[in-house]
């Protein structure tokens, strides 16, 4: 029983680890809390939603698809949203309150269209079918959520760690203006994280839409609360931290679901959440630089 | 007015507008938290959540315990201060950011909390039959003190320190101001006037439900204070006045109601940064 819970908890977990590693990449790059970053995972999720309804695309399809258009979103939104800000080096209070203006009007335009009613992927989209595995049941959209994930993050780091994006994007993240100096396209840099991460939080949107079968304008809304509880145990910033807070929280919240109540499991990720921001502000690893003010 | 006398027409006027005239109070007050916490430089997005605590707190206790509302009033005050502590504690040690997304945070845990928690809260129901005991006059009066207290403490040398803190608060503390105890006591008062729009709201609308405290009311009272201003806590009150109201002038946009006020921060910000939020834009470093 508890490997089994072992197993769905990582399963959930590697969902919030995929959804606030594109959010901690914003912010570790550009500095800036982006709370349109919700709206990706709800447009990535629909968009993969329309092609498979209305064009009967399998998930190998809609899954990119999906995933790329909220990275193509992310970029216009960045450059409306941002650029002035950026150019004008306003506070980081200023770029939040921007943002989350926007994806309120963002959210609210997609519920004027769509309606706020759940919609479901078409039936048999993907196959329903699971594996014993000594006792211990994996269905096939989990596998390929787990494998989803360990393809993309894999993908990112070897693109951070061994491309030239990879170093122009590090560069950015450590100083802007050095960066521009060392003949770094500043612009073109920011709109490659912006699409990286939206990318990412569009993929996230996808497989969550999959795991629980519900597609609903404010669903990145509601994602979000694991989003900033995930980036804040990881360290502000920090990949790694949140790859592992992600994994660590899908697994508590299963855990907690299944030992104590489901109505606690809501609670665990804001406890933590809080209890982070009173021990260890820096995060789990220490990099994030909680700046003291 | 064919033949109705002005007191006839005063109470006509205060029938068919009366759930208008009350929400333009409580926004009032919801402005004036916004503004409390703005003026010290700082970026709180809990006060819906706040004023849901009250809300939630002050119904339960009129409905369960049938506390007097005299009573009720000021303990659905102090509870959203006793979060705002928690949350304040850690937060408003650290920048900015910190203290804006753990009250986003707060907002989305309590609506899932409201939501599963049925046997205490109703559920996504909510809960109603709340006695209506917040009387017109009582909104007015409170919303009248807030604007004076915070109006005589702007004048005073906390309203000095308040604003030193708000243009530069490396400066600020330099100079003495004690920069935990202010921010401290910003938010804290703040959550205790978000707490008391909530109980108001509960005992004037008879009817308090999960989704009426969440992300969208955040973004609502965030508005009232961008569209107003901070440099007077008058500002924001009519930033509240003009935001409830232009709905009920533009019925057709009814359906938009919620994009626009998201463009309207986004616009806000992006180009009236000095004259509307009170951020200092930081200088090259």
């Amino acid at each position: 029983m508890l490997s089994q819970q072992l197993v769905n908890g990582l399963v959930l977990g590697s969902t919030y680890a995929l959804f606030a590693l594109g959010f901690t990449l914003i912010f570790g790059v550009l500095r800036v809390i982006n709370l349109t970053y919700g709206f990706y995972f709800s447009i990535g999720a629909f968009v993969a939603l329309t092609v498979a309804r209305e064009f009967g695309a399998t998930i190998w399809v809609a899954l990119p698809v999906g995933a790329l258009s909220a990275g193509v979103v992310a970029v216009v939104a960045d450059w409306i949203l941002l650029t002035r800000l950026r150019r004008a080096k306003a506070g980081e209070l200023a770029s939040l309150m921007v943002t989350l203006g926007a994806v309120l009007a963002l959210y609210s335009l997609m519920a004027v269209f769509i309606g706020t009613d759940i919609q479901r992927f078409p039936f048999g989209f993907v196959d329903n079918t699971a594996i014993e595995f000594g006792g211990i049941r994996i269905s096939l959209v989990q596998m390929l959520i787990v494998g989803t994930t360990f393809v993309l993050v894999a993908v990112l780091f070897l693109l951070l760690q061994r491309t030239k994006l990879g170093l122009m994007i590090r560069a950015l993240a450590e100083n802007e203006d050095a960066a521009r100096l060392m003949g770094i396209n500043v612009g073109l840099t920011v709109a490659a994280v912006s699409f990286l991460s939206g990318t990412l939080g569009g993929a996230a949107g996808v497989l969550i839409g999959l795991n629980f079968n519900a597609i609903q304008p404010f669903m990145g809304e509601h994602m979000m609360l694991r989003g900033f509880a995930v980036i804040i145990i990881g360290g502000l910033g920090d990949i790694r931290g949140a790859l592992i807070a992600g994994v660590l929280l899908g697994v508590l919240e299963v855990l907690t679901a299944g030992y104590i109540s489901s109505n606690a499991k809501e609670a665990v990720a804001f406890t933590i959440l809080v209890l982070t921001l009173w021990f260890r502000p820096v995060g789990l690893f220490g990099r994030a630089q909680a700046k003291r003010a | 007015m064919d033949g109705m006398t002005m007191a006839e027409w005063l109470d006509d006027f205060l029938f068919t507008y009366e759930t208008l005239i009350h929400a333009l109070g409580v926004n009032g007050l919801l402005a004036l938290s916004m503004y409390c916490v703005m003026a010290v430089g700082q970026l709180s997005l809990g006060q819906a959540a706040f004023m849901g605590i009250g809300a939630y707190t002050g119904a339960l206790l009129t409905l369960n315990l049938g506390l007097p509302f005299w009573l009720v009033l000021p303990l659905s005050a102090l509870a959203p201060a006793v979060v705002a502590l928690v949350i304040g504690g850690p937060t408003l040690r650290l920048s900015g950011v910190y203290l804006a997304i753990s009250t986003i945070a707060l907002g989305e845990v309590l609506r899932v909390l409201y939501i599963n928690a049925e046997w205490l809260t109703g559920g996504a129901l909510g809960l109603s039959g709340i006695p209506r005991k917040a009387d017109l006059w009582l909104i007015y009066l409170l919303l009248f003190l807030a604007v004076l207290g915070f109006w005589a403490v702007g004048r005073s040398k906390i309203g000095r320190a308040m604003e030193a803190m708000r243009e530069d608060e490396a400066v600020a503390g330099v100079m003495g101001v004690n920069l935990p105890v202010y921010k401290m006591g910003a938010l804290v008062v703040s959550a205790m006037l978000a707490g008391l729009a909530g109980c108001l709201t509960a005992h004037s609308n008879s009817f308090i439900g999960p989704n009426e405290f969440g992300f969208e009311m955040a973004v609502t009272i965030l508005s009232f204070a961008l569209v107003g201003g901070i440099g007077t806590p008058i500002a924001p009150v009519i930033g509240a006045l003009v935001l409830t109201s232009l709905p009920e002038i533009l019925r057709p946009l009814q359906d938009f109601r919620l994009v626009i006020n998201g463009l309207i921060i986004v616009v806000a910000v992006l180009f009236l940064p000095r004259g509307v939020i009170p951020f200092r834009l930081r200088r090259a470093p």
